[in-house]
């Protein structure tokens, strides 16, 4: 889908950002490249889309030299997303997503459909269509400049460090959430970041360079294991390469499969005789179907006490992982959104264990004094 | 206010004639000007090296007496309105140019970059980016030069070009205190309406999403 051939880009004075650069990406692969600053990663980038153009070898897009086809048609035919989000405040939402087909000169009415078909992605409501960017939150504007790469159906889409202006916890779920479409709708990606946290969330293959060269290209799990060499392993940081052990892999294996739930019905003096009974400050709330529904806990019933008299009253939504997640993102949500457990649930989300701070510990304790009898 | 009205009654409908003409002679130059001055100034931004060059040189244009501008012009062109009109329009350029760079220089770089990379033409990212968004920048610019110019056409009378200045020029050299006041006191009342003209048409291109983002903050 996507090759390159022998790249170089040479500026003036011989600065090779980027050296002979070879690589192949498959359709619908999600590819990071990831490095220091000026390690000619936004640079390669740019070169698919000929924002920069190469100095030397060939970018191929399906089989096709990029240098023989028209730049402003080629970018068309590539979706665009930059970190500054660089939504036109004088536009609509509307006329922001649609943009590229104002461009390939779609009528007004197919354009709207587009548009909204696009949002619907993104669970936005239809009233977006006619708000301004500045009405929005970063995280919502962020969607758009993604949707507004989506809009032509373009099957190549460039990402420039798209989510690095956001807050840590919009970016988490933005991530998710871009990844299950990227899934979904089968496109191939190629996402600059400097962030190996996310590189090792989002990604198929990361490609990790250094001064312009290529140091290495591998699935997150390879890198993880196997890196190629000192760099690589000191970019990763050894806290990852820990939790990346190999024996221990999915969420499953490391949770607590009992904990203690409480059904919405109950009063809340029921829920604290539990908690006193089970030593916990707090409780999963399930139906009778065993799924999730939030959580309470002693200052919730606190605050509530005197208004709420059912648990059902004030059950709080939680943040899960599914059943099936890496141990390493697991860890990555509780540590970054200061969490100190997350349930963890099955596709229909019933829930089937929780992963507490004890069960890190019990991670950090097995990788310290446990290594002796694993065989790595 | 008995000679207020004489004066109108013998000289009303003349008064009405000569304001049309300083209006035609202020429009047309700045028409002109508008022209000339939004494209070039487009183009400068493009040439960013030049531009400091060529503001320079229209800044010492500015400098000039007006007098001697229009005075300059009767050997090339004669008397008339044409020289006075050309002689305006070198005025109205440099307001208007210099908003015109700076608006378009103003925009976001990261604007740029995403209409570039989402495959806009050099031209379809001037109309759908640059402009738009420059539009509050060029209009005032429009709005001062304009207004200088219906100041500056009562002087083209200087050169026989018509419009108010006639009566300011006759009234000055027959020491006539009412000819001078209907010569500027129409002047003045021009300038602020076409003002309060052009503050409406500003408002009425600005893009809604800009007016909308100026109201929040």
């Amino acid at each position: 889908m996507l090759k390159f051939d022998h790249v170089s880009k040479v500026y003036k004075g011989g600065k090779r950002a980027v050296n002979n650069l070879t690589l192949e990406f498959e359709q619908g692969e999600f590819i990071c490249f990831i490095g220091p600053s000026g390690c000619g990663k936004t640079t390669t980038m740019k070169m698919i889309n000929r924002l920069i153009e190469p100095s030397e070898g060939g970018i191929y897009i399906n089989g096709e030299n990029i240098m023989d086809k028209d730049s402003v048609q080629l970018r068309r035919e590539i979706g665009y997303v930059i970190q500054q989000i660089g939504l036109f405040p004088h536009m609509t939402i509307q006329e922001n997503i649609a943009l590229v087909l104002k461009l390939l000169k779609w009528p007004e009415e197919k354009r709207r459909a587009r548009a909204l078909e696009l949002l619907d992605l993104v669970d936005l409501t239809p009233d977006y269509l006619e708000k301004y960017p500045h009405e929005l939150s970063g995280g919502q504007q962020q969607r758009i400049g993604v949707l507004r790469a989506l809009a032509a159906d373009q099957s190549l889409i460039l990402m420039d460090e798209p989510f690095g202006a956001l807050d840590p916890i919009t970016r988490d779920s933005l991530q998710e959430e871009f990844k299950k479409l990227q899934k979904k709708l089968g496109k191939t990606i190629v996402f600059v970041t400097h962030d190996m946290d996310e590189a090792l969330k989002l990604a198929d293959r990361i490609v990790i360079m250094r001064d312009g060269e290529l140091v290495q290209c591998d699935t997150p799990d390879e890198i993880l294991r196997n890196p190629a060499d000192e760099f690589v392993e000191e970019f990763i940081g050894k806290d990852r390469l820990v939790q990346a052990r190999p024996n221990i892999q999915t969420v499953e294996q490391i949770m607590n499969s009992a904990p203690i739930t409480i059904t919405g019905d109950r009063s809340l003096s029921e829920a604290i005789q539990l908690m006193k009974q089970k030593r916990v400050d707090s409780l999963l709330v399930v139906d009778d179907q065993h799924v999730l529904q939030g959580y309470i806990d002693v200052e919730l019933i606190d605050q509530k006490r005197k208004k709420a008299s059912l648990v059902s009253d004030i059950v709080t939504p939680a943040f899960t992982v599914e059943q099936g997640t890496l141990v390493r993102d697991t860890v990555r949500r509780i540590l970054k959104n200061g969490m100190k457990y997350v349930p963890v649930v099955d596709q229909e989300q019933r829930l089937i264990g929780i992963v507490t701070r004890a069960n890190l510990v019990d991670i950090v304790y097995d990788s310290i004094w446990g290594e002796d009898d694993i065989a790595l | 206010m008995d000679a207020f009205l004489q004066f109108f009654s013998s000289y009303g409908s003349e008064m009405l004639f000569k304001t049309w003409e300083h209006l035609y002679i202020s429009f047309i130059a700045a028409l002109l000007g508008i022209i000339v001055a939004v494209p070039l100034g487009v183009l400068l931004t493009r040439f960013s090296k030049g531009a400091g060059i060529v503001m320079g040189i229209l800044g010492i244009i500015q400098t000039f007496p007006s007098f001697a501008i229009l005075a300059f012009f009767i050997p090339l062109l004669g008397v008339g309105k044409t020289p006075a009109i050309i002689a305006l329009f070198f005025y109205s350029v440099l307001p208007i140019l210099r908003n015109t760079y700076t608006g378009v220089s103003g925009v976001k770089k990261s604007l740029l970059e995403a209409g570039k990379g989402m495959g806009m033409t050099g031209w379809e990212q001037i109309r759908y980016v640059e402009i738009p968004l420059a539009i509050p920048v060029i209009m005032a610019g429009i709005r001062l030069s304009t207004v200088y110019l219906i100041g500056w056409a009562t002087l083209a009378a200087y050169i026989g070009a018509g419009g108010l200045g006639d009566y300011i020029f006759s009234g000055l050299s027959l020491y006539q205190p009412e000819f001078i006041l209907a010569g500027a006191i129409p002047v003045t009342i021009l300038a602020l309406l076409v003002d309060l003209l052009l503050g409406k048409i500003e408002n009425w291109i600005t893009p809604t999403g800009m007016k909308k983002m100026k109201e929040a903050a």
